[in-house]
């Protein structure tokens, strides 16, 4: 005889993943992008990558200790290196230290620890930080670096991305430009319409990253490549990017055709503001997505709607982190009422009828 | 001059409307609360006391009171302790709470007397017997209230864990993850 | 749009890792050696468990009755070979919790003489009543691992005029393969035996379904179904929880059945191919049910295989034939590893339900490291019954039951699913287990406060009537007093 523990109820076999896993394959997923974008802004992009990701880690594990938990092992799920990750991806590349430092500190301690750490926040602690930052601190959350890829000439050295990073840009004017949807917004702000606003504008330069904004913002291409290997891996599911980039692509559409000179084509809407690596990284977040399929259509729609109606008419040239915290909102009372049929049930819950043969 | 007029008549406001409730707090007082009832209700009522309060009614008013945790009654188990929280709004953390083992009565058959005084205690009709013959307890009915216990002369009844058989075993809760310690399961 | 929906016959379910290659390649061993004792439970059905009318003592022959059915619900129990009876008294059950249940011991005497029994000429000469009859006294249970009485699915089929018969051969479960090997080698039997079930029921047409992982087996009932046009043979796909009838009959038919409903009352009826086999023993044979295969498998299991074993024989006894290594096992499990469940040692016997039993070794069980849950909706996905798991798990962690069977816990069929995919190893269905055992406490506990409080009633009642009584009789007793001493006093005046 073989002495045996407690019982214990199937399933005995299972498939053996886990949450850090999960973690590590959507950080392996953004990393080409992320690598491109810190290409393209130099020393300090990464100094401010690098201060973003590591303030996270140092925020979690501190939140940890202060509730009397050991911390490694939750650190080891790799979920506030990821949250760090995406907060660095949609901020100036060029911005001041301690914007990193506060938007790690309040996604991870507001965003996600004080509802309870992991699985438990309502809203996505990465677009949390953001907007908060961008409501706190305008002028640096928006001030967007022109594109100086590393080891050219006039881009910033080691030394240089030193104060760039923790003393401020001092030549404000000659490295920094608008990104597109803001200078868009500017200018229709001046009555000029999209034709004249659009003389400089590339397509070609826009889809690789050539142009200035937040480290996402710059490679289209690398970030839906990312999350089209998420979907393959069956990490994410296809029903929240989809949905999402198509309602922005029909929205755009008929609004582009009835008036091609005020409203932006749907290639620049799907091209601009980080909309890959929201549409595939941020609006997918398990935690803060609804859990059924109807339901994360439901979802990634309204997360386009309401992206392109702040994008359209909003005061704010960018709405995708504003429109992912309202569906954030609404995800709970989408879950209520959609939810699978159980078998045997019809979809109020009521056991079905017999059919009369 | 205008901050002492605000302080004045905000004063006299607050001491107004003072006055009014405690106008109202005597004339409109409720003597015996309905809840009280609505909890003794709940209550088994066999007045056992294994709460501590001498009967259900006691210990319904120390509930109403908010005197006594949700968890009061023994032989109501979580179940009950459940229906309580839900009528007094109370949040329930049962979690914390250890189940106490229920515990039923049994008689030694050796040392049973047969001298009745144990089942003309027994709040719920639950020993059986008669003068001279050796009585039995019917762990159904058994509420472990333990008034048998203190009359029987011969300590013959004794109280015991309920058998855990097969019709009754559950699966137990799986255990929480401990933050501290979750490399270490089983 | 509502058609869209009614037409996916396949919901939810995972690929789970087969491990049938292990045992389903070999023959069903016959010879395992008869062992000396054997324990034979009271209950291995659903319902009443039977009562023994066998002596300590008694000699009796394989086949021999020895336990028969009480009630509606219930089936007998037959000797599983020839001996004496040592002992009826409570053992260790083949349960998770290993806790006694009533038993019978029969020693064996080596001979394994079976009761002559006389053999009917043809079948489906004898009335359907008969046939149910028969497979009731053959005590035929679903071999699945239900282990609802045949007999009366049978009896409940006929009273409902059902259309079709659907013949489980899905074995979705992985490691197991005894059905797979029952089809190879017994397909003519099966057959036979699912047509002496549709003469029993009275419906003509009957569907095997057999996953498309059986190649050799569909082809080996194909090949023994061919000369009854009514009875086909299909494949379906790969996938668990195939298998689970209801997923099983909407894919065949399309219909499903409702909540609360059986499936006869849709016209369908599900039974397993190792009852179909049954059945064509104890019909054609007159053997009620004695013995079956049982698959041994897993990574502890150093010669895997489906055994053939009379019922009652310990679990300790097959793992020595199969050369279990017993400081590999880190777990044993009777049934599937998806919805069987662990035992605490091997001095279990195995029973009519006991389609196999595995040893698994640490490294084929599913990692235990819970970690918090992350929303990700896997659950939700592979759920075949349409629930949201997660959702159900939290709110049963935080002891809100209520909510947890508002949100469909009773339509929870611990199909494990859920539990299988789960990336941060939650035992769902621990929880949900754990949950339907508390709330079925919990009206229990009910039940009886209701019952004390009308005990207390009683009593009370009763008291107050005594004391009414007594005071009745003290009033009498002092108004006689009186009385006497008004006549005393009248007396002494006259004096």
């Amino acid at each position: 005889m073989i002495p045996h523990m407690k019982p214990s109820s199937g399933a005995h076999v299972g498939v053996n993943a886990s949450v850090s896993q999960i973690m590590w394959q959507v950080m392996l997923a953004i990393s080409p992008a992320t690598a491109f974008g810190l290409l393209l802004f130099g020393w300090p992009a990464l100094n401010l990558f690098i201060i973003t990701v590591a303030s996270a880690v140092f925020f979690e594990a501190f939140y940890l200790r202060l509730s009397g938990r050991i911390a490694k092992p939750v650190l080891m799920d790799g979920s506030a290196v990821l949250t760090g990750w995406l907060l660095a991806m949609t901020l100036p590349p060029w911005a001041p230290w301690w914007i990193g430092v506060v938007g790690s500190g309040m996604a991870i301690i507001l965003g996600k620890q004080v509802y309870g750490g992991l699985g438990q926040n309502l809203f996505n602690p990465a677009m949390l930080a953001r907007v908060a930052l961008l409501i706190s601190f305008p002028v640096e959350m928006t001030t967007w670096a022109n594109v100086s890829p590393l080891f050219f000439s006039h881009s910033p050295g080691l030394v240089e991305s030193w104060h760039i990073t923790f003393s401020g840009l001092e030549n404000l004017d000659a490295t920094t430009g608008a990104t597109t949807l803001g200078f868009i917004k500017t200018e229709f702000s001046q009555n000029h319409v999209l034709d004249e606003i659009l003389k400089d504008y590339s397509g070609f330069l826009s889809i690789i990253g050539w142009r200035g904004g937040s480290l996402a913002e710059t490679s289209t291409l690398l970030a839906a490549l990312g999350g089209a290997w998420l979907i393959r891996q069956g990490v994410i599911q296809w029903h929240i990017p989809v949905s999402l980039l198509l309602t922005v692509t029909v929205l755009a559409s008929v609004f582009h055709v009835m008036d091609d000179q005020h409203y932006v084509s749907p290639f620049l809407h799907l091209n601009s503001g980080a909309m890959m690596l929201v549409a595939f990284f941020i609006a997918t977040d398990y935690v803060t997505s609804p859990n059924t399929k109807a339901g994360q259509l439901v979802f990634g729609a309204g997360c386009g709607l309401l992206i392109f109606v702040i994008r359209t008419w909003g005061a704010y040239p960018e709405g995708a982190a504003f429109a992912i915290l309202l569906m954030n909102a609404a995800t709970p009372l989408i879950d209520h009422y959609i939810r699978p049929r159980i078998y045997g049930r019809d979809r109020k819950g009521k056991p079905l009828e017999i059919p009369k043969s | 001059m205008y901050v002492i007029l605000a302080i004045v008549s905000l004063t006299s406001l607050g001491l107004f409307l003072g006055l009014l409730l405690g106008i109202a707090a005597k004339y409109l007082k409720v003597e015996s609360s309905p809840v009280v009832d609505e909890l003794e209700s709940l209550l088994p009522g066999s007045q056992c006391g294994q709460c501590g309060f001498p009967g259900c009614r006691p210990a319904a008013e120390a509930l109403a009171e908010g005197k006594a945790p949700a968890t009061i009654c023994p032989p109501g188990g979580s179940a009950l302790a459940e229906q309580i929280a839900a009528l007094l709004g109370m949040d329930l953390d049962l979690s914390a709470v250890k189940e106490p083992e229920l515990l039923v009565a049994k008689v030694s058959e050796a040392t049973c007397t047969g001298c009745t005084r144990c089942f003309k205690v027994c709040p719920t009709d639950a020993i059986v017997g008669a003068p001279k013959q050796i009585h039995a307890v019917v762990a159904d009915a058994c509420i472990g209230c333990k008034k048998c216990i203190e009359v029987c002369p011969t300590e013959c009844l004794q109280m015991h864990p309920v058998e855990v058989t097969l019709r009754n075993w559950r699966w137990s809760k799986p255990a929480l993850p401990l933050p501290e310690a979750s490399g270490a399961v089983c | 749009m509502l058609s869209l929906f009614s037409k996916k016959r396949i919901r939810g379910g995972v690929h789970a890792e087969q491990h049938k290659a292990l045992t389903a390649t070999q023959a069903i061993v016959s010879n395992f050696p008869l062992p000396e004792k054997l324990y034979i439970p009271l209950q291995q059905h659903v319902g009443k468990p039977a009562e023994p009318l066998i002596r300590v003592g008694d000699k009796v022959l394989k086949g021999q009755l020895l336990a028969y059915s009480q009630g509606m619900i219930s089936a007998p129990v037959h000797a599983p070979s020839s001996g004496i009876i040592l002992d009826v008294n409570d053992y260790p059950a083949p349960h998770p919790s290993a806790l006694p249940i009533r038993m019978i011991v029969l020693e064996t005497d080596g001979k394994d003489e079976w009761l002559p029994a006389p053999i009917v000429a043809d079948p489906f000469q004898l009335t359907p009543e008969d046939i149910s009859l028969r497979v009731g006294a053959a005590g035929i249970v679903g071999l699945g691992g239900a282990t609802f009485p045949t007999a009366v699915k049978l009896n409940m089929g006929r009273e409902n005029r059902i259309d079709t018969l659907i013949i489980n051969g899905a074995e979705c479960e992985p490691y197991l393969s005894c059905d797979d090997r029952l089809m190879q080698e017994r397909a003519g039997q099966i057959i036979d035996g699912v047509r002496l079930m549709l003469h029993g029921m009275e419906s003509d047409n009957a569907v095997i379904a057999i996953e498309d992982n059986k190649q050799e087996a569909f082809l080996a009932m194909q090949a023994a179904a061919l000369p009854y046009p009514l009875i086909k043979v299909i494949q379906i796909p790969t996938r668990y929880p195939m298998g689970w009838d209801r997923q099983l009959i909407r894919y065949v038919t399309g219909k499903e059945v409702p909540v609360g409903c059986r499936s006869s009352e849709i016209g369908v009826t599900i039974h397993n191919v190792g009852t179909a086999y049954a059945t064509h023993k104890a019909i054609r044979l007159g053997q009620p049910l004695v013995n079956r295969v049982i698959t041994v498998s897993g990574g502890a299991v150093a010669r895997p295989m489906n055994v053939e074993v009379p019922l009652g024989t310990l679990i300790s006894e097959l793992f020595n034939f199969c050369n279990v290594n017993s400081d590999l096992t880190a777990r044993i499990i009777m049934g599937g590893p998806m919805m069987g469940d662990s035992l605490p040692h091997t001095g279990l016997p195995t029973v009519k339900a006991t389609s196999g039993i595995l040893a698994l070794t640490q490294s084929e069980l599913k990692n235990t490291d819970e970690q918090p849950c992350i929303r990700c909706a896997s659950c939700v996905t592979v759920c075949p019954a349409g629930l949201r798991p997660l959702d159900m798990a939290n709110n049963i962690r935080i002891n809100q039951l209520d909510v947890a069977v508002d949100i469909g816990l009773k339509d929870c069929i611990s199909c494990g699913c859920c539990s299988y995919i789960c990336p941060s190893n939650i035992p769902l269905v621990q929880y949900f287990k754990y949950a339907s055992g508390e709330v079925a406490a919990r009206q229990q506990a009910q039940h009886k406060s209701e019952q004390t409080k009308r005990l207390i009633d009683a009593r009370n009642a009763r008291m107050e009537r005594i004391a009414r009584q007594q005071e009745e009789e003290e009033r009498v007793w002092i108004a006689a007093k009186k009385e006497r001493e008004r006549l005393k006093a009248e007396q002494e005046a006259l004096v």
